[in-house]
């Protein structure tokens, strides 16, 4: 008797299977899982681009609509990948428009996306009708206007934080006035100014606009023109916040404000000017979700406005907001869960009488029952505080802790930050995003190792003294996932002694470290599964095993070297006479 | 390679030797690193500590995306004023001439100020504004064109008492 599920019952089942780990841990069942399960996954996430390749991921799943995928390592966000380092888009999107063209949302991040790759897009994929693009570059307001004019279903399209060759904002005209299936818009990252006029008509055109992220260039004013036509947005991402508006302007604007009953998320907010403060405070009240990061706004205009905010549940602000400000905010909005605190530059490492310090994390850790993610950048820190936000928070999933001056010590008692750290790793049992920073030694890393146990990725900078400290991490955390590290003194031993390690995680980074080349040609050896690259922009006349290497990445992978590799970045596959194998793996 | 280059204090870090690296050293270097010459000899100024080597100096550091790094208004200058016990921020770019400024330092800092004339300085309150440029000379403010003055103040730091006094005759 056939005892399986005959595959249209299991498809039935397993379309009810939303999450793609379980859709993994689904298809590790069995071959016949495996099969309807791939048949039947429509979203799919490639976090490493050079781990698989596009052919095997369009083999793979037939029905895909959506895919995403992230290129260059996190730490390129701060300048420490070269240029030309890979990350290209291109392969991708060339393979997936001969084998995937049902495909309807593209969401990239850390990618290099040319005009090309845009207008491929647009020329290939019918349905399409997302495209989210996260931290890329590589392309021009011209690739904007081929993705408006052709693709006629468009729903989303999103850049964030991309560096764009403006060439003017006539690509928002090439919209077609056919168009009115808009969801979201986000063009807060462009320069050049759009036309008004342009810009209302898709506004008016679009019911269904829920998020509208317009860019600098649009003026308080125009702003208000744009509300009044969509009183339904949900996620609202101002221009220039600064304007010179008469008596009647200005109450027209804060009418069209109070008629946003929808609005959840608010960002954008440059320059603003404090006199238009008040503007926001009608909407303040239903806000879960409110961006300051980038509003030059001091800490007394803060208060006021945040004391509005009783449902915040996210709130991205600048250090202007001083210790007293989180105070407030922590006893204004209990619903917190996301706090991150950006440095402006006012803060100064020199200064005597310092304005943010430790304490503010520690209001807002007391009081706020569901704070659970942290970014925080500051000038000093203790342990004492440390101890006492895991004290106060054991539900914390991310805390990200950047005191700006490296090898700062616990600021009252001189002593390394070890013991604070170990209270957050000891307390914090969920932790799954952990960055440390100030003086820590390998003790640090040996608690972080003991308890960090569901820890997936985990940033070090100018840390621990020995190869210990890589070892307490590669050996103690079971969960790691992604590790990046810079400037810290140490490499060899630890690396080749842990080489299985690396099978098990995305990836690791280490830049500005000990590490040699010999050794890196050994771990290479060791772990073909992996890629071991070796990016160097100066490399040395001769290479002998024992020269440090300026960074090292590694990576596990199923295709093999990579065919896009530039001059500076070597792999053990430019050397054949090694004698390894650089067939790809598939 | 960068680690050694761009930053003396951390390969003094892995020497070998007792105690824990950069604990004192780190002090040590911060104390012999703030003598810097003004050419204004202004008593209280036992504050003025230059900014550490180390703050622009490291690529990628504080990690912050240069795309924030770049919208960033980081046109901030710290205002002291003699015998107040606090230093306010303010954003120079948010004023659009010496009035504005002033009128505002007037508010934050609650006093009122004199009138200002190129000859004879501000008359009157015995306050006078004074600023740092990007050279490091100190400057009455008002001398300068007010984009020159945006432009180039690092820090204002409004006088009163005797250097008050002082520095308003010797103009």
């Amino acid at each position: 008797m056939d005892l399986r599920l005959p595959s249209k019952v299991l498809e039935h089942i397993f379309s009810f299977v939303d999450s793609n780990e379980d859709r993994n841990s689904v298809s590790l069942v069995c071959k016949s899982w495996y099969e309807t399960e791939r048949r039947t996954r429509k979203k799919i996430f490639v976090r490493n681009c050079y781990a698989v390749t596009p052919e095997a991921v369009a083999r793979r799943f037939p029905e895909m609509r959506s895919l995403t995928l992230k290129g260059k390592p996190h730490f390129a966000d701060y300048n420490l990948v070269p240029d030309g380092w890979g990350g290209y888009a291109w392969p991708w999107i060339e393979a997936l428009a001969e084998k995937s063209p049902s495909l309807e949302e593209l969401r990239l991040k850390r990618m290099v996306v040319t005009d090309e790759c845009l207008e491929k897009i647009a020329a290939s994929f019918k349905e399409f009708k997302a495209l989210v693009l996260t931290s890329c570059e590589g392309f021009s307001t011209d690739g904007l206007a081929a993705i408006a004019v052709a693709c006629s279903n468009l729903r989303e399209l999103e850049l964030r934080e991309c560096i764009v060759e403006d060439l003017g904002g006539d690509w928002l005209s090439y919209f077609p006035e056919t168009l009115t299936s808009l969801v979201s818009l986000d063009f807060s990252c462009l320069d050049s100014a759009v036309k008004l006029s342009d810009l209302e008509r898709l506004v008016s055109r679009s019911p269904n606009l829920k998020s509208l992220k317009l860019n600098r260039a649009v003026s308080l004013e125009a702003l208000g023109s744009l509300l009044r036509l969509a009183p339904q947005l949900v996620e609202l991402g101002t221009g220039s916040f600064s304007d010179k508006l008469d008596q009647e302007a200005v109450s027209k604007l804060s009418q069209a404000f109070s008629e946003l009953k929808q609005l959840k998320s608010l960002s954008g907010l440059w320059d603003v000017h404090p006199e238009y403060i008040p503007l926001l405070y009608s909407v303040c009240p239903r806000l879960t979700s409110l961006n300051l990061s980038y509003a030059t706004v001091q800490m007394p205009d803060l208060v006021e406005l945040l004391s509005r905010c009783s449902n915040l549940q996210k709130l991205w602000v600048m250090d202007l907001i001083e210790d007293k400000g989180l105070e407030a905010v922590a006893s204004s909005c209990k619903e917190l869960r996301e706090l991150r605190v950006f440095p402006s530059g006012a803060e100064d490492l020199d200064e005597t009488n310092v304005a943010m310090t430790e304490q503010g994390l520690v209001s807002v850790s007391e009081v706020c029952p569901n704070l659970e993610s942290v970014l925080y950048f500051c000038v000093q820190f203790t342990n004492e505080a440390l101890v006492t936000i895991a004290r106060n928070r054991p539900n914390l999933k991310c805390f990200r802790l950047c005191v700006m001056e490296p090898f700062s010590p616990d600021h009252k008692t001189q002593k390394p930050l070890d013991e604070g750290f170990k209270a957050i790793v000891e307390g914090c049992k969920d932790l799954q995003r952990l960055s440390v920073s100030g003086l820590l030694t390998d003790k640090a890393f040996q608690y972080i190792g003991t308890h960090g146990k569901k820890i997936r990725m985990l940033s070090i900078a100018f840390a621990g003294e020995s190869d210990l400290m890589l070892h307490h991490l590669l050996s103690g955390c079971e969960s790691l996932n992604k590790l990046e590290i810079r400037d810290c003194p140490f490499g060899d031993t630890a690396l080749l002694e842990n080489a299985a390690k690396l099978e098990t995680m995305r990836s690791l980074w280490m830049s500005s470290c000990f590490v040699s080349f010999g050794a890196c040609k050994l771990l290479s050896q060791k772990m073909p599964k992996l890629n071991v690259e070796v990016i160097d922009e100066h490399p040395p006349e001769t290479r002998p095993d024992s020269s440090p290497v300026e960074r090292i990445y590694i990576y596990r992978t199923l295709a093999g070297p990579r065919l896009d590799m530039p001059e500076f970045v070597w792999t053990i596959h430019k050397n054949l006479e090694i004698g390894v194998s650089n067939l790809a793996i598939e | 390679m960068a680690y050694e280059k761009v930053n003396e204090l951390n390969l003094k870090d892995t020497e070998l030797r007792l105690g824990l690296p950069g604990t004192e050293q780190v002090k040590e270097e911060q104390e012999v690193s703030c003598v810097r010459s003004n050419k204004r000899q202004l008593q209280s100024d036992i504050e003025e500590e230059s900014t550490p080597p180390t703050k622009t100096q490291i690529v990628g550091w504080p990690p912050v995306r240069s795309y924030r790094k770049n919208n960033n208004s980081v046109s901030y200058v710290k205002v002291s004023m003699d015998g107040a016990p606090y230093l306010r921020k303010i954003d120079l770019k948010i004023y659009k001439n010496y009035t504005e400024l002033l009128k505002a330092l007037e508010i934050m800092f609650k006093f009122t100020i004199g009138e200002y004339s190129e000859r004879e300085g501000y008359k009157g309150s015995g306050v006078v504004p004074t600023y740092e440029d990007k050279d490091g000379d100190w400057m009455l403010v008002g001398d300068v064109p007010w984009d020159m003055f945006s432009s180039s103040c690092k820090r204002l730091r409004i006088m009163k008492g005797p250097d008050a006094l002082a520095l308003d005759s010797a103009i």
